[in-house]
């Protein structure tokens, strides 16, 4: 629907992403004369060349030790589309900046450095791009220069990543062979790499799909706030639930079901603001879709309130208190088994407890193996408990009532990015 | 109201309308989620133009019932009365609560004393923090960009600010799919940006989309103007031509709002929202870079402030 595409950068420590990333907004014309001059100045006060990667590393500490620390979010537009762009670091140390990026992402860009090929932190970022089921792995083999362009080391390394990008369900990755320092394949074509007929990095960006289309599936409607003005006009009996739709269509007269409680009733309205600088008023809409923030009247009197899920009548995915999940563990304090902790899914939050480890995820062979707790940055299967019913999806089929946050009940820290499992309960 | 422009039927691509519903619908949705979950947030707001688009996203949030927030401004005492008048009829006309935090109290009393350079966009700190302690603010709407500046760009749209108010980049909470997550202890606070995805382009296609009526200096008029570090500063009761600098009268515009003494102006025959959009789209200086002295201070001048708690 949006011509926004939502990419995330990814790869190890020093295979030249931030350059990448630079290159990449240089060539679309999106850095600035007063920012060119300003990395200018800062280069040459280094005795260095003019280095792309301080178009990005903005934070003091990046800039001290050269390396990424936290996601940056950049902007560009070329004359097809814009584009926000995630450019998470590489060091393991803050994968669960790339588990951020990509949770949002249509495009996982993963960097791998030619003259070394996949690296334990390449296998990490495939399994989270599968796990999170972005659409689209673009593979930029980077350094190619450094490597005399050869053929056969670009062919090897799209050999490895596709066996592993079989093994972990993804099914569309591009391999692109690409120097980010030099400019080759990024933006323009390389004359250096006739052997190679795929797009440049930047076809590749223009042309690529968003997320499969979520409007096609069964409606699912988390209310987020209760509007009852209650002021002394034509809205003093008003009463609208607001929300984004998650997934589906919602029109005037469908049936739906409100959850947790699991009453049926029907939609009355659909409203979207109309102001002025003076008045602020509503007018009635056919329909919305997935994505879109709307308020929804019903036809009933019901308890409707935040935390409530309003979802196709013939479509119900019912609640749950038990959930099997696979998690990313994005804190330093570990997981143990019983573990009372908080869990936000979609507008409810509710307290859990973990009731069962049930493996983690072996990055060597990409099978499960056992655990009975889980370290910063381990991929893990688990059981909860929840305190709350909760309308929830698998993440295979909708990825805003499939995910989850479990959080610190005492100091609020974000400990886990969760996705629901299928019925079968399969860790990838 | 001070609405300058006039209505221009252009119509605008496909494209753009999707882009920006998109960027809509993501803002509604983030004060809309504030509203649910905290006690009492506030939308700083200062009549530059990022604030006026944030407050339409949060009466289109919560129509057709009222904005259910506080404003709060932090004065710097260095105002364009367009502004300022602009700032009042807006409050009036729907009916809000404005709380002023004025730099000048504390410089009048001592707590704050001017800089040397005479600018005040830093001393707007300690108002601001004091602002939301005394009124126990503890969700702060603010209409940074993350396109604006490098430290901006790396922050999260619920940017958590310890009892000091203090933003720790490399501790933030990681920010998954659209989980925010709003918990803190007492005497913190979370900072959200719901224009964070925006650039200055959305912010122009959407301000003529939805015909939002700006403070007149956001267009054309003649002025009288020095130049001075490569800004073209406005003669005014904050700022004089030293020696050297010679005063002239020029067509300007404002890209920006802030202290007057230190936020330049730019050459430019824009008259209407399309017409802005139409330079921005051209411009090959970033907002900040044209016209903000603050912020050229070092190489990571915005991070350091935004530590200390600015904005």
């Amino acid at each position: 629907m949006s011509t926004l595409l939502r990419l995330a950068t990814a790869g190890s420590v020093d295979d030249g992403k931030s350059t990448l990333v630079g290159r990449l907004l240089h060539d679309c014309k999106a850095i600035l004369a007063d920012q060119i001059a300003h990395v200018q100045t800062v280069s040459e006060a280094r005795g260095g060349d003019f280095d792309f990667a301080l178009l990005t590393d903005g934070l003091r500490a990046e800039r001290e030790q050269g390396i990424t620390i936290d996601v940056a979010y950049r902007y560009f537009a070329t004359d097809k589309r814009s584009f926000i762009l995630a450019d998470c670091p590489g060091h393991v140390q803050y994968t669960r900046n790339t588990v951020t990026g990509a949770s949002t992402a249509d495009v996982v860009i993963i960097l791998v450095d030619a003259r070394h090929g996949v690296l334990e932190q390449t296998r990490r970022h495939l399994a989270v791009a599968g796990l999170l089921r972005v659409p689209h792995v673009v593979l930029a083999v980077n350094k190619i220069d450094l490597v005399g362009y050869d053929e056969a080391v670009f062919k090897g390394i799209g050999k490895d990543v596709s066996q592993l990008a079989d093994q972990l369900g993804i099914a569309d990755v591009q391999a692109i062979p690409v120097s980010a320092l030099v400019g080759d394949n990024v933006v323009e074509r390389s004359p250096e790499t006739a052997w190679y007929d795929g797009p440049t990095l930047l076809e590749y960006l223009e042309n690529a799909t968003g997320r499969d289309d979520i409007s096609a599936r069964p409606l699912r409607f988390p209310v987020q706030y209760v509007i009852r003005p209650q002021t002394d006009d034509q809205y003093r009996d008003y009463r609208g639930y607001t929300g984004t739709v998650a997934s589906g269509t919602v029109s005037v007269g469908d049936e739906v079901i409100v959850l947790p409680a699991g009453r049926r009733t029907s939609v009355s309205g659909i409203d979207r603001a109309v102001i002025s600088a003076t008045s602020t008023a509503v007018a009635e809409r056919p329909s919305a879709v997935a994505g879109e923030a709307v308020t929804v009247r019903l036809a009933d009197d019901l308890d409707v309130a935040r935390g409530s899920v309003i979802v196709a009548a013939d479509s119900s995915p019912g609640t749950r208190r038990e959930l099997l999940a696979t998690v990313c563990w994005l804190s330093d304090r570990p997981l143990t088994v019983g573990a009372r902790l908080l869990i936000k899914h979609t507008t409810t939050t509710a307290q859990a407890i973990v009731t069962k480890i049930n493996g983690a995820l072996d990055l060597d062979t990409l099978g499960v193996i056992d655990a009975t707790g889980l370290d910063l940055n381990d991929i893990g299967k688990v059981q909860l408990k929840i305190a709350a019913p909760l309308a929830a999806d698998p993440y295979s089929s909708n990825n805003i009532t499939g995910s989850f946050l479990l959080i610190d009940a005492h100091d609020g820290w974000t400990l886990a990015a969760g996705m629901i499992d299928d019925e079968e309960g399969e860790l990838l | 109201m001070t609405a300058v422009y006039e209505t221009s039927p252009t119509p605008s691509t496909q494209s753009i309308v999707t882009e920006l519903d998109a960027l809509e619908s993501e803002s509604i949705f983030v004060f809309r989620e504030v509203a649910a979950e905290f006690e009492r947030p506030v939308i700083l707001f200062s009549g530059g133009k990022d604030s006026i688009v944030m407050l339409h996203l949060a009466r289109k949030a919560f129509a057709p019932a009222p904005v259910p927030f506080t404003l709060l401004h932090v004065d710097t005492g260095h105002n364009f009365q367009e502004v300022l008048d602009y700032r009042d009829a807006t409050v009036a006309a729907l009916g809000l609560r404005l709380e002023v935090a004025k730099v000048e109290d504390y410089l009048a009393d001592g707590r704050l004393r001017e800089r040397s350079d005479g600018t005040r966009n830093q001393l707007q700190t300690i108002p601001l923090l004091d602002a939301i302690n005394g009124h126990r603010f503890d969700a702060v709407f603010g209409g940074g960009r993350r396109d604006e500046e490098r430290a901006r760009a790396k922050e999260r749209i619920y940017s958590l600010r310890d009892e000091f108010g203090q933003w720790d980049p490399r501790n933030q909470r990681p920010e998954l799919w659209s989980l925010y997550n709003g918990k803190h202890k007492p005497g913190e606070h979370v900072r959200v940006f719901p224009l964070s995805n925006w650039t200055e382009l959305d912010i122009w296609n959407y301000i003529e989309r939805e015909q939002i009526p700006l403070p007149s200096i956001y267009y054309a008029h003649e002025r009288d103007v020095f130049e001075r570090d490569g800004m073209l500063l406005a003669v005014g009761p904050y700022s004089q031509p030293r020696s050297g600098e010679t005063v002239s009268s020029r067509l300007v515009r404002y890209r920006t709002v802030g202290d007057m003494s230190c936020t330049g102006a730019v050459a430019s025959t824009a008259a209407s929202p399309a017409e802005v959009v139409i330079e921005v789209a051209a411009s090959e200086i970033t907002e900040r870079g044209a016209t903000r002295a603050d912020d050229r201070a070092s190489e990571a001048a915005m991070e350091d402030r935004k530590r200390e708690g600015y904005f």
